[in-house]
C-alpha cells in the first residue's frame, strides 16, 4: 500500500538533561517505541508505536519521560473529529473491523456521578465504624420466602449460598485474555479477602484449583474447558450469556494467545483461535436456559448456586424476570461501560445501556413480580470506587463485580490495547517475558489493599447514614438523591431529586 | 598449644588465619628470614616500577600480628629444625619449641649453571629485597649505567620484571629456551599475542635460545647467546624458575621429592609437621600427579588448611591446579589447568577456541570427558572464574558445551536446577 | 547472613538494579548526576537471554575463594557482618578475584582503572539499593537458607 495516512496517537517527550541512556524504557516497551542509537549515543523514540501504557514513564529512574497526546490539530470540526478521521484512515488501510480493549471511554452520562448519598444529622445518630461493629457480610443465592422446620423443629437447610466478607467480587476474566499471573493474583486476593473471583470462559488452570472456595466457574457459549471437575472446582457456576462491552456478539481469542497452557486449560488445539459463538446454540428461550441451569445444578448435586450473566440491554428487566423464573440463583448484569479484552470498537461504544438504569429497572421489576428474594443481583460495568458500590447497593444490588478497577490495581494503565496481547504490565498477555512482569505476590497484595480500602470506605459511608449493616442499605433508595437528572431519569432510577 | 610457623608469606599467613579460625588462644610464633611485615610477593615488580609503595604491598593490616596475638621473629633465619625434639634453633641461638609446626618457607630462585651468572650485576627477582636492590640500581643515575637489561627466562617472573624495567626506560631483551613466552601457561597462539604486545612496548625477544655466558669483568657487560648473538648487558636477571626452599629439612627424615611431600590435609611424613605453599609438592587434581604448583592462591589455601588442621580441624584441600591471572601493559590474561595437552593424548581432548586478532582477544577452553580441564583467556577475562569453578567441581558440561564460548556464557547457560542450587543458597 | 537473592521467574531484565546500584555508590546519590558526572561501575551482573534474566551479585561466600586468593589483601571477609569487603586502595587490578569467583560476580572497572566492582550489600537504608528498587520484587534481601532447608 502507498503512504499510510495514520498519524501517531502519542508523542514521547524525553528530557535529555535527565536521560541517562540506561535503556530501561527500551527493554520495557513491547511495542519498540524506544531505541538506543549508538552513533548519536542517545535514546530515540518511535512515536507511532507508542500506545501510552505509561510503562516507560513509570519505570524511568531519571523521570526523563512524559507522553502526551500527539499535537495533531485537524481543522476544527465537531462532526468530523480527529478520532473519526483517524478511524477512517485505519479502516481505509486495513479493510477490517476497528478493535479495542477495556470499557467504553466515550463521554456519555455516568449516573453514579448524578446520585448523592445521605448522611445522618441530629435526629438519627451516625455510627462510627472504628468504635462499633459494622457488618459487610453478604450472602448470594436464593432466599426462602419463609423458614420451614422439620418435625424435630430443625430448620430445613437453606439453598446453597455464596458468602462474601464484603460486597465486592472480581468479575469474569479468562485465562487467555489475561495472564496466569493475573489469574493467580485475583484468585489469591479473593481467597485472602473472603470474596470471589470468576474464571471467565477460559476454563481453570490446574494451579488455580486450590482456590475453589473463592472461585466462580463460568460456562459460556464456547464451553471452553468445561468438564465435571471444572464445575466442581467452583463455589458457584455462572452461565455467561452476554458481556457489557460487547452485547450480542461472541468472543474471539486469537490463536497467538493460545499457547501450551491456554490450549490445555481450554481443551482446544494449540494455536487455534478460540471462538465463542454469539449465542449459546442450545439456548433460544427461557425454557432452554432453565434446562442448562438445571443441568448444571444436577451435575453438581444442587450444592452450588447458579448465576446467569447478561449484558444490560433495552429490555433487561423483562429478561431478568425470565432468568429468575428459569431457576437462576443469581443474576448478574454487566453495564455498557464494562470492559473487555477485545471487542469491536463501535459495538463497545454504542450497544447496551448504563448499568445504573438497568439495575434500578431490574430491581424494581423483580420486586414487583415478587421474585426479588429468589435471586441475588450482582452488577458490574465500571464500578470505579466505593461510593459507586454504596450507590449500587442502595439501588438494589446485592453485590458488585469489579474488573477494570482490579486490573488497574494490578498495574493496568488503561491503554486499551489488551487485544494486541502485548500488555507491558504483564496482565493482558500470554507472552512469557511480559507475563513475568506481574509478580502475583505484588498483584495479590495490591488487590487485597484495594478491597480493604474500599471496604473501610463503605463502612464509613454506612456509618454516616446511620446504618450498621450492608443488608440495611440494600434497595434503600431513600438514601439516594439525584442531581442534574430529568424526571424520566429520576423515575427509572426510582429516586428523588436532591432537595426533595 | 604452641604453634610455630616458618615463613611469612601467603602460606604462612594462611596458616595463622587457619589456626585462629579454630583456636583463638594458642600461642603462635611466626619466624621469617625477611624483616618485613607480611607483603605480597606478586607485587614486587609493581614496587620496582613504582606503581605501588611499601605500604600498599602489605598483605595484611599493620595490626595483623597484634590482633591475632602472634609472636614474630622477623628477619631471623632458622638455623636448624629438630623434629625429634619438636624444636627449632634460630640463628640467634634462640630455641623455639612447638607442638605443631608449619613449614611455609617458599621457594628459591633456580639459577642454572650459566657462566658468569655470579657476576655483580646479575640478579634474581623473587622477593622484596631483590626489588629494593634493583630499584636502587636503576633509579640511581650512574650507579650501574643500566641501559640494557637482559633477562633469562620468559616465564611470569621474567616477563613481569621485563615490563617493570621497560616502564623504567631500560632497553630490555628477554632470552628464553622455549619457542614461546610463558610456555607453561600459554599455547602458541596466546603466546604470540602476548609476545607481539610486549614487542609493541619495546621489549625484544630471543626465543629458542639461551645465554651461554654473562661476559665481563666483575660486572657483566655482554650476554653471549648460544645462537652466537651477543646482547649488551648492563644488568642481567636470571628468572628461569623457582624451586622449593628445602634447606631446613635436608638433614631431617622428612620425606621429600622435589618438594616436601604432603597429603591433602597438608601433613608431612612426620607427625605434627605440616607444610604448605611453594616448598611442597601438592597433588595436581587435573593431572593426578604430584608436583610443585607455585602459585599464590594454592599457597594461601594450603596454609589455611594446614592451620585449621593444626588447631584440631579435619580439613582437606584438594583443589590444586595451576592458575594464573596476570597482565602486561594493560593486557590481562587468565589461564588455568591443562592448556597444552600432550601431543600423544590430544584425541582425548576437545578444544574450543575463539580469537579476534583485532583486539588481542583469545579464548581457548580444553575439555576432557565433558569436563573443563583448562582454559586460556586473553584480554576478555570477564567472569573467567566461572570456568575455574567448573574445573574445580569437575562439572559435566556435555549439555552446554555449545554455549561455552558465547559472549553471554554464564549461569543462564546452565540447567535451571543447577543454577538454583548455586544461586539460592 | 542476609543477602540479595534473585527470583528469575519475576525478573524483567529491566536493569534498574544496575541503575540504582550506581546511584547508591555515587557521591551525589542522585540518579542523573551519578550517571552523567560520575564514573561508577555497577556491582550487579545481569544475565539475560530469551525469556530468562536475573541479576547476580557477590554471594559473600562463607569461605570466599576471592578472599583466599587475593594477592594484596584487598578482599577481606568481615567477621562481624559476613560481608566480603573490598578495599580499592589496596587493589592493584591483578584480577585474581575474577579468576577465582565461581559466580563471575566480580567486575573490572568500566573506566579502565585498576580496580574492581563488587557488591558490598549497601544497606544504609535497610536494604541494598538493587533489592529496594527492584520493580517486581525479583530481588529480595533476606536471610540465607540453611543447607537442607
Amino acid at each position: 500500500m502507498s503512504l499510510s495516512l495514520k498519524n501517531p496517537e502519542f508523542l514521547i517527550e524525553r528530557n535529555y538533561d535527565r536521560c541517562i541512556n540506561c535503556q530501561v524504557c527500551e527493554r520495557q516497551c513491547a511495542n519498540d517505541s524506544h531505541y538506543y542509537d549508538e552513533e548519536m549515543d542517545k535514546m530515540l523514540s518511535k512515536d507511532e508505536n507508542c500506545v501510552n501504557c505509561q510503562r516507560c514513564v513509570t519505570l524511568c529512574p531519571a523521570n526523563a519521560l512524559s507522553i502526551r497526546q500527539y499535537p495533531l490539530e485537524y481543522r476544527k470540526n465537531s462532526n468530523w473529529t480527529g478520532e473519526m478521521i483517524n478511524n477512517i484512515y485505519k479502516q481505509a488501510e486495513s479493510g477490517g473491523v476497528l478493535l479495542t480493549g477495556m470499557g467504553n471511554p466515550t463521554p456519555k452520562k455516568i449516573y453514579w456521578d448524578h446520585i448523592l448519598l445521605n448522611a445522618s444529622q441530629v435526629t438519627n445518630p451516625s455510627i462510627d465504624p472504628l468504635r462499633e461493629p459494622m457488618e459487610l457480610k453478604t450472602f448470594l443465592g436464593r432466599k426462602p420466602g419463609k423458614l420451614e422446620f422439620d418435625e424435630n423443629g430443625n430448620p430445613f437447610p437453606l439453598p446453597p449460598q455464596l458468602e462474601l466478607d464484603t460486597p465486592i467480587m472480581f468479575s469474569a476474566m479468562s485465562f487467555g485474555s489475561i495472564s496466569i499471573n493475573a489469574c493467580r493474583s485475583l484468585a489469591r486476593a479473593a481467597t485472602a479477602s473472603g470474596i470471589m473471583y470468576n474464571t471467565g470462559e477460559g476454563g481453570l488452570h490446574q494451579d488455580l484449583y486450590q482456590y475453589k472456595e473463592n472461585t466462580i466457574v463460568q460456562v459460556a457459549s464456547g464451553r471452553f474447558g468445561v468438564h465435571q471437575e471444572y464445575l466442581e472446582a467452583g463455589a458457584a457456576i455462572e452461565i455467561k450469556i452476554g458481556q457489557g462491552a460487547k452485547p450480542g456478539i461472541g468472543g474471539h481469542l486469537p490463536g497467538e494467545k493460545v499457547g501450551d497452557e491456554v490450549s490445555r486449560t481450554r481443551m482446544i488445539p494449540l494455536g487455534t483461535d478460540a471462538l465463542s459463538p454469539a449465542p449459546h446454540h442450545d439456548i433460544y428461550s427461557i425454557e432452554d436456559l432453565r434446562q442448562l441451569i438445571y443441568a448444571l445444578k444436577e451435575a453438581t448435586d444442587y450444592t452450588k448456586p447458579v448465576s446467569v450473566k447478561i449484558s444490560a440491554v433495552h429490555n433487561v428487566a423483562a429478561i431478568a424476570t425470565g432468568i429468575a423464573t428459569a431457576g437462576a440463583d443469581i443474576i448478574s448484569i454487566d453495564g455498557y461501560r464494562g470492559g473487555t479484552g477485545a471487542a469491536p470498537t463501535l459495538i463497545r461504544d454504542n450497544v447496551g445501556i448504563p448499568i445504573e438504569l438497568a439495575l434500578a429497572a431490574v430491581d424494581e421489576r423483580l420486586r414487583r413480580e415478587g421474585l426479588r428474594d429468589q435471586v441475588s443481583l450482582v452488577i458490574g460495568g465500571t464500578i470505579r470506587n466505593s461510593a459507586d458500590i454504596v450507590k449500587a447497593i442502595a439501588l438494589g444490588a446485592d453485590t458488585v463485580y469489579i474488573a477494570s478497577a482490579a486490573l488497574i490495581a494490578m498495574g493496568c494503565h488503561m491503554c486499551q490495547k489488551c487485544y494486541t496481547g502485548k500488555c507491558n504490565w504483564g496482565i493482558a498477555t500470554q507472552q512469557p517475558d511480559l507475563v513475568k512482569r506481574l509478580n502475583p505476590e505484588i498483584g495479590e497484595e495490591r488487590l487485597k489493599n484495594l478491597i480493604r480500602g474500599w471496604s473501610l470506605e463503605i463502612k464509613e459511608m454506612l456509618g454516616g447514614m446511620g446504618i450498621n449493616a450492608i443488608e440495611s442499605l440494600r434497595g434503600n433508595r431513600l438514601m439516594l438523591r439525584g442531581i442534574d437528572l430529568n424526571e424520566r431519569e429520576l423515575a427509572v432510577l426510582g429516586i428523588k431529586h436532591a432537595g426533595e | 598449644m604452641d604453634y610455630l610457623i616458618i615463613g611469612n608469606s601467603a602460606a604462612g599467613i594462611g596458616g595463622v588465619e587457619g589456626i585462629r579460625k579454630n583456636d583463638p588462644e594458642g600461642k603462635i610464633t611466626v619466624v621469617s628470614d625477611e624483616p618485613y611485615h607480611c607483603y605480597s610477593r606478586p607485587l614486587i615488580s609493581y614496587f620496582l616500577s613504582g606503581k605501588v609503595d611499601y605500604e600498599k604491598m602489605k598483605y595484611r593490616a599493620d595490626d595483623f600480628y597484634q590482633k591475632n596475638n602472634i609472636e614474630t621473629r622477623l628477619g631471623t633465619r632458622v638455623r636448624t629444625l629438630k623434629p625429634s625434639g619438636k624444636k627449632v634453633v634460630l640463628e640467634t641461638g634462640e630455641v623455639i619449641k612447638y607442638d605443631k609446626l608449619l613449614l611455609a618457607t617458599g621457594g628459591l630462585p633456580f639459577v642454572p649453571p650459566v657462566k658468569g651468572s655470579d657476576k655483580e650485576n646479575i640478579y634474581t627477582f623473587i622477593k622484596l629485597d631483590d626489588a629494593y636492590r634493583l630499584k636502587d640500581i636503576v633509579e640511581t643515575p650512574g650507579k650501574s649505567g643500566s641501559q640494557s637489561a637482559v633477562i633469562l627466562g620468559a616465564g611470569l617472573i621474567g616477563l613481569k620484571v621485563a615490563e617493570a624495567l621497560a616502564k623504567l626506560g631500560l632497553k630490555v631483551t628477554v632470552v628464553e629456551l622455549a619457542d614461546r613466552v610463558l610456555s607453561t601457561i600459554l599455547d602458541q597462539e596466546a603466546a604470540a599475542i602476548i609476545q607481539k604486545h610486549l614487542e609493541d612496548k619495546g621489549i625484544r625477544f630471543n626465543l629458542a635460545d639461551t645465554i651461554e655466558e654473562f661476559a665481563g669483568n666483575k660486572k657483566a657487560n655482554t650476554a653471549r647467546l648460544k645462537s652466537g648473538f651477543t646482547l649488551d648487558c648492563d644488568l642481567g636477571i636470571v628468572a628461569v624458575g623457582v624451586r622449593p626452599n628445602l634447606e631446613l629439612v635436608k638433614d631431617t627424615p622428612l620425606e621429600v621429592n622435589r618438594g616436601i611431600l604432603i597429603n591433602n590435609q597438608m601433613e608431612t611424613s612426620i607427625e605434627d609437621i605440616y607444610a604448605s605453599g611453594d616448598v611442597c609438592e601438592g597433588q595436581d587434581m587435573l593431572r593426578g600427579t604430584s608436583g610443585v604448583i607455585p602459585i599464590w592462591p594454592n599457597a594461601y589455601n594450603q596454609g589455611l588448611t594446614a592451620g585449621q588442621n593444626m588447631a584440631g580441624a579435619d580439613q582437606s584441600y584438594d583443589e590444586c591446579f595451576a592458575r594464573n591471572s596476570i597482565g602486561f601493559f594493560g593486557l590481562p590474561m587468565i589461564t588455568a589447568g591443562i592448556i597444552n595437552p600432550l601431543e600423544e593424548e590430544i584425541d582425548q581432548y576437545e578444544i574450543y577456541r575463539q580469537d579476534s586478532p583485532g583486539d588481542n582477544s583469545y579464548k581457548k577452553i580444553i575439555i576432557k570427558d565433558d569436563r573443563i580441564v583448562g582454559f586460556i583467556c586473553i584480554n576478555n577475562v570477564d567472569r573467567a572464574g566461572i570456568l575455574t569453578g567448573l574445573i574445580k567441581e569437575q562439572k559435566n558440561i556435555a549439555d552446554i558445551k555449545d554455549k561455552i564460548l558465547n559472549a553471554d556464557f554464564g549461569y543462564l547457560s546452565f540447567s535451571e536446577e543447577w543454577r538454583r542450587e548455586k544461586l539460592t543458597k | 547472613m542476609k543477602k540479595v537473592f534473585a527470583r528469575e521467574e519475576y525478573c524483567l531484565g529491566c536493569k534498574l538494579c544496575e541503575v540504582y546500584c550506581v546511584t547508591s555508590h555515587s557521591r551525589s546519590k542522585d540518579v542523573v548526576k551519578a550517571h552523567k558526572s560520575e564514573e561508577i561501575t555497577p556491582a550487579v551482573i545481569i544475565e539475560s537471554g530469551e525469556n530468562l534474566s536475573f541479576a547476580l551479585q557477590c554471594r559473600h561466600c562463607d569461605d570466599a575463594p576471592c578472599v583466599r586468593a587475593c594477592i594484596t589483601g584487598a578482599m577481606q571477609k568481615d567477621p562481624e557482618t559476613g560481608i566480603v569487603k573490598y578495599d580499592e586502595n589496596k587493589c592493584v587490578g591483578c584480577w585474581t578475584c575474577i579468576m577465582t569467583c565461581p559466580y563471575g560476580a566480580v567486575k573490572r572497572d568500566e573506566y579502565n582503572r585498576n580496580i574492581i566492582s563488587k557488591c558490598d550489600l549497601c544497606s544504609e537504608t535497610g536494604e541494598p539499593a538493587c533489592a529496594a528498587n527492584c520493580p517486581n520484587n525479583a530481588l529480595v534481601y533476606k536471610e540465607q537458607e540453611e543447607e537442607g532447608e
